[in-house]
């Protein structure tokens, strides 16, 4: 059997999103910046696409700015923010230790170049807490931002509650919404989000295309210079083919969100109770604010990147925060952000459906995670450790 | 970027040799710490001054088991001024390979082997370089011999 289950990492192109790729490719072809008929068309089409995301969002149209990817969005929110709160003599940031490293290393960046930032606690359950942002804001403070869901454990944060007191204070609010966007509901404007930034690619349309939400009135500047594409904000001809699909695949997610959600929750929450019986297995997350498709484990006495291509051999794709994944002698930021000991967090595993997912599927992983977990640890010392001091759940 | 295992690193990995503990063993070596994701300890049964039997356990990535089970396929039946010799280069060899990242698994193994042997020589009552460091986990001060590639 094969299992995709890494859909966090990303997702099958749909077909919606091809078909409204493959038309714009072969008929769509005009610049949108052209006067003839084909660039009109063009223009047109972008326009109904832009359209189409603004609604999904709660957001007016001439507040979406199409880029070519989420940490491209993420960047240009943060460096703007920056630069604006600077003019103001502002240079303070909040954010937390579990954000993308499109944000984290932006913050760094800024870092050196003199602001100042502060990472909120995130606790055990990854979720910050409105008391701790509240007494981090400050005076020169000139951006809070804090990702919508997390990509490694799924914890969902207060987005709203963070909105609302961010704005309460006077303070631009931006939020990394890559995992969120198409699976969660998303009001811009009920939610008090001054910018948010989105990828394509992880809900079912092509790789190489983001947006930018960033609310009218927010004189943003362009990042790259060029040409007046996107109100004069975002140089470069617009990808057209992606960001119809973009448009098409956002339209099909939102549509039918409640419907997803409700299927991969179901399917998510029987992969948990099932891993969980796993010994020495704990979740990571919070167990109920959690993105709708996302399981995350640790298996203690285990190394994650063996779990994973033992996995791979079974069929099964997957993904792991463990060092010896992420190229580095440290495991996950994040995982260790919440607390994990180094040793916990290498033996960590992240499944991650979508709604294609099958009830078979979820079994069959279930048949395979806790086989290939006990051969690991049967060869581990550290398990073998573990096991002198604690009644061994392997042997009768 | 993904990374690329040769196909006798994934065939190690996916059956390896000699996994286990070996309950005669009369030397017995353990490297690498838990925090840093990998850890190798060695069993060997020495007669006569050859390896007549040896087991693994391992706990740490791919490569990292990979490793332990043709280091421990190179020394079987070796006498032990051959497995002396293995370096780490040896096993990065005979597995077709291993990416610049896991190479120190390879240097894991080698220090693994001599820390048994260590061990060994220390429970016979043998003074040597080796024997003075049997408790050094491959983090002394002297040369270990140890190859590391790029």
């Amino acid at each position: 059997m094969f299992v995709y289950a890494d859909n966090a990492a990303t997702t099958a192109v749909s077909r919606t999103a091809l078909e409204a790729m493959t038309k714009a490719l072969a008929e769509t072809y005009g610049n949108p910046s052209s006067l003839h008929r084909m660039g009109r068309e063009a223009s047109e089409a972008l326009r109904q696409a832009r359209e189409t995301m603004a609604k999904c969002l709660g957001a007016q149209s001439r507040e979406i700015y199409f880029t070519g990817c989420g940490t491209e969005a993420d960047n240009w929110a943060i460096r703007y923010a920056a630069q604006a709160g600077a003019a103001k003599g502002k240079r303070h940031l909040i954010s937390t230790p579990i954000e993308h490293h499109a944000v984290l290393h932006t913050l760094e960046a800024l870092k050196k170049e003199g602001f100042e930032v502060t990472l909120l606690p995130v606790y055990e359950n990854g979720v910050v807490r409105l008391e701790d942002l509240k007494s981090a804001i400050r005076e020169d403070t000139c951006l809070v931002t804090v990702m919508y869901a997390n990509n490694e454990i799924g914890s969902v944060q207060p987005i709203s509650e963070i909105g609302a007191l961010c704005h309460e204070k006077g303070v631009l609010f931006h939020t990394d919404a890559v995992q969120a966007a198409g699976h969660l509901p998303i009001n811009v404007a009920a939610q008090h989000i001054d910018m948010l930034s989105l990828s394509g690619h992880k809900f079912h349309a092509p790789k190489g295309v983001g947006a930018l939400y960033c609310r009218k009135g927010i004189p943003i500047q362009p990042f790259m210079q060029g040409g007046g594409q996107e109100r004069g904000k975002r140089a470069g001809t617009e990808a057209l083919p992606s960001i119809m699909a973009m448009a098409a695949a956002l339209e099909e997610s939102c549509a039918h969100l409640e419907e997803n959600r409700k299927k991969v929750e179901y399917l998510r929450d029987k992969l948990i109770a099932g891993l969980s019986k796993i010994p020495f297995a704990r979740l990571t997350g919070d167990a109920a604010n959690r993105l709708p498709g996302l399981v995350s484990f640790c298996f203690e006495g285990i190394e994650g990147e063996s779990l994973l291509l033992r996995l791979d051999l079974a069929g099964i794709c997957a993904s792991s925060g463990s060092a010896c994944t992420s190229g580095s002698l440290d495991p996950s930021h994040v995982l260790l952000a919440i607390g994990l000991p180094h040793e916990i967090a290498h033996g960590s595993l992240r499944l991650s459906l979508c709604e294609s997912n099958t009830e078979e599927e979820i079994d069959y992983i279930l048949s395979e995670v806790p086989q290939v977990v006990r051969t690991l640890r049967e060869m581990s010392p550290v398990w073998a450790r573990m096991m002198e001091t604690n009644p061994d759940p392997y042997k009768e | 970027m993904a990374m690329e295992y040769s196909e006798k690193v994934m065939e190690h990995f996916a059956h390896p040799h000699n996994v286990g503990v070996l309950e005669d063993a009369n030397g017995v070596g353990e490297v690498g710490n838990a925090k840093c994701g990998d850890i190798m300890k060695m069993y060997l049964k020495i007669e006569d001054d050859i390896i007549v039997d040896v087991k693994f356990q391992t706990f740490g990535c791919a490569s990292a088991i990979a490793t332990s089970s043709i280091a421990t396929d190179l020394i079987k039946g070796q006498p032990v001024g051959e497995a002396l010799k293995l370096t780490n280069q040896a096993v990065v060899e005979a597995l077709d390979g291993l990416p610049a990242v896991k190479v120190h698994c390879s240097v894991l193994a080698e220090q693994a082997i001599k820390a048994a042997l260590a061990d060994y020589y220390k429970r016979q009552g043998i003074e040597n370089e080796l024997s003075r460091c049997a408790d050094c986990q491959g983090c002394c001060d002297h040369d270990h011999g140890v190859v590391e590639e790029d």
